[in-house]
């Protein structure tokens, strides 16, 4: 469904993001959000928009969109399904989880399925260790994930 | 001769006079509130083990090697983030200690590659240091992902690892061997402002990246040096220390660009230049650089350059290599010739604000005192003459009122005319320090300039005027002041001649020389410039810095007067943070003309005709000195031309591309019987010469320059002339050749005859430079250490003069036929004609001059960016391609003249500055067409300039 987007379009859409909030305190982790919801990920071409529109240089934008792991560089699939990483999952069966869905749906972490449909990322902490393992799909947060569940989850978007 | 080591105190110097005793290993050590735990030990002689501090940049805490205990705190803070308190006690040294920082180098070592042997920074590696001084002795961590292994044991790539970038040809990124200590990001955006590398990714991920994952070249980077100067390790190392090794020695010198006058230090191996570092007690430039002064000296063993002296009859000859006694002798007997069939104002010559003092000195002692005439001139002619008229004139002397530390005390800064971030590249970086913590800027400037919007640096107002308007804009802003009522009245009652004043206020108060009323002409919209006067006016502390935008114009005095005026109704003179700035071009440009380089003044801006100065000369020369003033520049070429001057040396000095109307400048030479130049390359006058003399780089003598802020540095020989002889001994055996008997041996000899000839320069010896460093003139009983600032009780000539500053448009007009205004200047990486900088790897970045023209002009005219284009004048045409940009103004066109394939001043007219001749190069009525590659003039040139070159083989 995604369409080689032209350079062009990506600037003059950036720059709409960047002029309705570039006001705001603190304006440039809302405007990759922004960008990152009108596009699906963030393209390179968006970040010398938003550099020039905050007066900041493109390293900068660059290292804080690098920094982030939510900020996406390529569109991904789409769904995302997102698996808990972190000590307390892992101590609750996390690892078994993640090889589960790893093996289900064939591709690595950060990869997307052939027929573009799921992207599998690794995520540190979602904030809900008391229900460990958690994992969330699409914006849906799922707690106790066990091994079936997982593949519930999986067969929920079509995989 | 050794190397010099400068102490790195870790942090930057706190400058609070609160003072705070804390003892640090049991020794007490008193320091300013705010200074960090670490700097203060280094103070008490203590050095703690650091890896991401540097006193270049700010602390930032996070290779947690620094760490200390202090008494009746918990825990092991790091020293350098932690600010001293009184009574505080700190170990540095302790078996915890120990420990975690043996832990730390550890996890540091296990991914860094092991190679220190054959590496570019063996010897001079902060981590190696770091290793040796925690006592690493064992490694405990495997490493399995690494970022320095290209592949893993079993060949396959490994991701994490990174190619070398050498895409910059100064120095080189090896993303193996970086420890992400963020050093060089923070010296880009502390120190230089350019803000072109950051760290990408989290974590283990992390990489120092220019721009966005761009190699160097291809990013924002300037190539100032300051990341490679952070760098603690061989993970940004000059290319030079890679081919040649670590330097054994260094001499603290001074830069031989730009009119900032950094000092170095010029690292050597045996007597090659392996480096020039920028040196933190330069007070000019405080340990920081630009492209030109730290990697571009190449020039100095370049292939070109001339060593031995060379004579031919005709300019149509080729040239012949000769001894040093034939070319002198040929030379002095062809002035002496000349003198002796026209007389002897027939001859005169023209001094370098490239050389040094003493050698610009003995110049135009040369035809004074030996020729006999004051035929003398300089390059300052074309660019600064007005800045010495129009403060002459207003304050009583010429010259710029403050430091270059000024500018950390300023409030609101208006540059007009200048593009310091390209010409001022070091200046650039302090004032955008100052402009980041707050500080207002103005700028006036046909062309939006970097300073009008970089990153963390946006002008409050630009005021984009239509070139050659300068007069009518500052008149405008002095209208407002007056106007609105937002002058300095105590100040003007207390410090300035109240007729000139009257006379002034009642000039300005005229409605036609309100913004509105000139709106029309200057094209800066009334509002803008309203509250640009009102914000200089009344935002505290206001300082002018200008360029050659104001100076190069048929009424670049005129503006140089509205300038002072300004500073004068508002107060802004004569304390730190205000003042009026002179962006001088060349690195001893205020040297030249401080040493009597103008026809109608002796050393120390004293005219000609006062007996009592000629009587000072006269006696301790010997000689009798006309009280004419002698030729300029232009006058030389109109007099050559006409037949009655025929004989000129002239140093260090291209004016066949420097001056204005190359046409009329090459008539004018070869018209000439006897053309000296003495440079290091054969220039493009050298083209008109019959006589060359090699030259001598400002690494090759010993001597001073003296910058724009007035201070005179010290330049040091670090290696003998591949020439044979310094220019100043040059000068001497030409002197003597035509019976001067001078007898000077070393260049410190010369600066005692300044001093005790000249009163701004009484207590300046090579022993005061020794024991200061540098010392900014006037420097004498009165002020016995220099004087960083000038007018501070009372201007120098007494009351300053406020002087009515009519505009009168430039008789260059556009018309149908030439309907855009070129305007000129100069690009960061290249310098003037770019004779030196041409020869270096500066060329990646500027490679030939290229007009710049607004997008709705080149679409009228069919013109695509890159295409060749004519460009016409009335002088002239040549052809250059085009770069297409919204920096200029639509109606406006820009060009650069570092290359003389271009001949950007075939194009400029003789049209100059009514006070002092500067010419008027920044406006040229011109019109633009497309062309399909150079002119005929061009080739014609070129093919001139190849034969002219023929050296004759040596027998």
């Amino acid at each position: 469904m995604v369409l080689q987007l032209s350079s062009q379009e990506i600037a003059e859409r950036t720059s709409a993001v960047v002029e309705e909030l570039a006001q705001l305190e603190g304006p440039l982790l809302p405007i990759l959000h922004a960008v990152q919801q009108e596009f699906g990920f963030v393209p390179a071409g968006a970040l010398p928009v938003i550099a020039e529109g905050l007066n900041l240089s493109r390293a900068e934008v660059h290292g804080v969109m690098s920094f982030y792991h939510d900020f996406r560089e390529k569109p991904a699939g789409r769904h995302v399904v997102k698996v808990c990483r972190a000590e307390a999952c892992q101590s609750m069966g996390g690892d078994a989880v993640a090889e589960r869905m790893r093996e289900r749906l064939g591709v690595d972490w950060h990869e997307t399925t052939a027929d573009g449909n799921v992207t599998l990322e690794p995520v540190f902490c979602l904030g809900l260790c008391a229900c460990a393992p958690a994992a969330m799909v699409d914006e849906r947060l799922v707690g106790r994930v066990d091994e079936a569940r997982a593949v519930a989850l999986l067969a929920e978007v079509g995989a | 001769m050794t190397l010099i080591k400068e102490t790195d105190f870790g942090t930057p110097a706190a400058t609070s006079e609160t003072m705070v005793t804390l003892t640090v290993d049991g020794f007490d050590v008193t320091v300013p509130q705010g200074t960090s735990v670490m700097r203060a030990s280094v103070e008490a002689g203590i050095k703690i083990p650091k890896l991401c501090a540097t006193d270049m940049v700010d602390a930032f805490g996070s290779c947690r090697l620094c760490l200390v205990e202090i008494e009746g705190r918990r825990g092991t803070p790091a020293s350098c983030t932690t600010p001293v308190e009184p009574g505080m006690v700190v170990r540095t040294q302790t078996g915890r200690l120990k420990d975690l920082r043996r832990g730390v180098m550890e996890l540091y070592i296990s991914d860094h590659p092991l190679d220190c042997l054959t590496c570019a920074a063996n010897g001079d590696c902060e981590l190696q240091d770091m290793a040796g001084a925690v006592g690493l002795r064992d490694v405990r961590y495997e490493a399995v992902d690494t970022h320095f292994r290209a592949k893993n044991t079993s060949g396959e790539a490994n991701p994490q690892w990174m190619a070398k970038d050498e895409s910059n040809p100064y120095f080189t990124y090896d993303p193996a061997k970086c420890i992400v200590c963020s050093r060089c990001v923070r010296a880009c955006e502390e120190v230089q402002g350019t803000f072109a590398l950051t760290i990408e990714g989290r974590g283990f991920d992390s990489r120092v990246s220019a721009g966005m994952h761009e190699d160097f070249l291809a990013s924002e980077c300037v190539s100032c040096g300051a990341c490679v100067q952070a760098c603690p390790t061989a993970t940004l190392q000059e290319k030079s220390v890679i081919e040649i090794g670590t330097p054994d020695r260094s001499v603290v010198t001074t830069c031989a660009y730009c009119g900032v006058g950094c000092s170095f230090k010029a690292e050597l191996r045996g007597d090659e230049l392996v480096r020039m570092v920028p040196y933190k007690d330069g007070k000019a430039n405080r340990g920081h650089s630009c492209v030109k002064g730290r990697f571009a000296y190449g020039y100095a063993s370049h292939k070109d350059r001339i060593l031995n002296p060379m004579i031919r009859e005709k300019i149509t000859d080729p040239w012949r290599e000769v001894s040093w006694e034939e070319a002198l002798s040929f030379a002095a007997t062809r002035l002496r010739a000349i003198q002796y069939e026209l007389g002897k104002d027939a001859i005169g010559v023209i001094t370098s604000s490239r050389c040094t003092n003493e050698e610009t000195y003995l110049v135009q002692k040369l035809t004074r005192a030996v020729f006999g005439n004051n035929n003398t001139d300089t390059c300052a002619r074309v660019c600064h003459s007005p800045t010495g008229y129009g403060l002459g004139q207003t304050f009583g002397t010429s010259a710029g009122t403050q430091d270059f530390d000024s500018v950390e005390q300023t409030d609101v800064v208006v540059v007009i005319g200048a593009n310091p971030t390209d010409g001022h590249p070091v200046f650039a970086s302090r004032l955008k320090k100052r402009l980041r913590q707050g500080a207002k800027l103005i700028v006036v400037d046909p062309r939006r300039i970097d300073l009008v919007k970089t990153p963390h640096v946006e002008a409050a107002h630009h005021l984009a005027l239509r070139p050659g308007t300068n007069v009518a804009v500052v008149t405008a802003l002095a209208h407002v002041i007056v106007t609105e009522g937002l002058f300095d009245e105590a100040f003007i009652r207390e410090r300035c001649d109240q007729d000139a004043f009257a006379d002034y206020a009642e000039f300005v108060s005229d409605e036609k020389h309100s913004p509105e009323a000139v709106e029309s002409l200057t094209g800066v919209p009334a509002q803008d410039l309203r509250e640009a006067a009102r914000l200089y006016a009344r935002g505290g502390n206001g300082a002018i810095y200008y360029g050659l935008g104001v100076t190069e114009h048929s009424q670049g005095s005129t503006t140089v007067i509205g300038i002072a005026n300004l500073a004068m109704l508002t107060g802004n003179i004569g304390r730190p943070g205000v003042g009026v700035n002179p962006l001088r071009g060349q690195n001893n440009v205020q040297g030249s003309c401080d040493m009597g380089s103008f026809p109608h003044e002796l050393p120390g801006y004293r005219h000609v005709n006062g007996q009592e100065v000629r009587d000072i000369f006269e006696s301790m020369w010997g000689v009798s000195i006309s009280d004419e003033p002698g030729l300029r520049i232009p006058n030389m070429l109109d007099a050559a031309v006409d037949g009655t001057f025929k004989g000129l040396y002239c140093q260090g000095e291209d004016i066949l591309q420097s001056d204005p109307d190359t046409k009329h400048v090459s008539a004018g030479l070869a018209a000439m019987d006897c053309v000296i130049v003495h440079d290091l390359f054969l220039n493009e006058t050298a083209n008109y010469a019959h006589v060359f003399l090699p030259g001598s780089t400002f690494l090759e003598k010993d001597g001073t320059f003296t910058n724009a802020e007035r201070r005179i540095n010290r330049v040091r020989k670090v290696m003998a002339p591949r020439n044979g002889y310094a220019d100043w001994e040059v000068t001497q055996m030409l002197a003597n050749a035509m019976g001067g008997n001078w007898s000077y041996t070393h260049p410190s000899q010369i600066m005692d005859e300044i001093a005790a000839t000249t009163p701004s320069f009484a207590n300046v010896s090579y022993a005061l430079l020794e024991e200061k460093g540098s010392v900014q003139w006037p420097c004498n009983d009165k002020t016995p250490d220099g004087s960083p600032v000038m007018h501070v009780d009372e201007f120098v000539r007494g009351k300053g003069r406020f002087i009515r500053t009519d505009y009168i448009a430039t008789d260059e007009k556009t018309g149908p036929r030439f309907p855009l205004l070129l305007t000129t200047g100069r690009i960061l990486s290249q310098y003037n004609v770019g004779a030196q900088t041409r020869r270096t790897g500066n060329v990646v970045w500027h490679a030939e001059d290229l007009l710049e023209i607004h997008p709705h002009d080149a679409e009228v005219r069919g013109v695509k960016d890159g295409d060749w284009i004519k460009l016409a004048s009335r002088s002239g045409e040549t052809a250059l391609r085009t770069k297409i940009t919204d920096k200029v103004s639509p109606g406006v066109v820009y060009t650069t003249f570092h290359h003389p394939t271009t001949q950007a001043n075939v194009i400029t007219t003789d049209y100059s500055d009514w006070a002092t001749n500067c010419p008027e190069y920044k406006v040229t009525a011109v019109q633009v067409m497309p062309s399909n590659g150079p002119t005929d003039w061009q080739e014609k040139y070129e093919e001139f300039s190849t034969l002219s070159r023929r050296i004759e083989a040596a027998e």
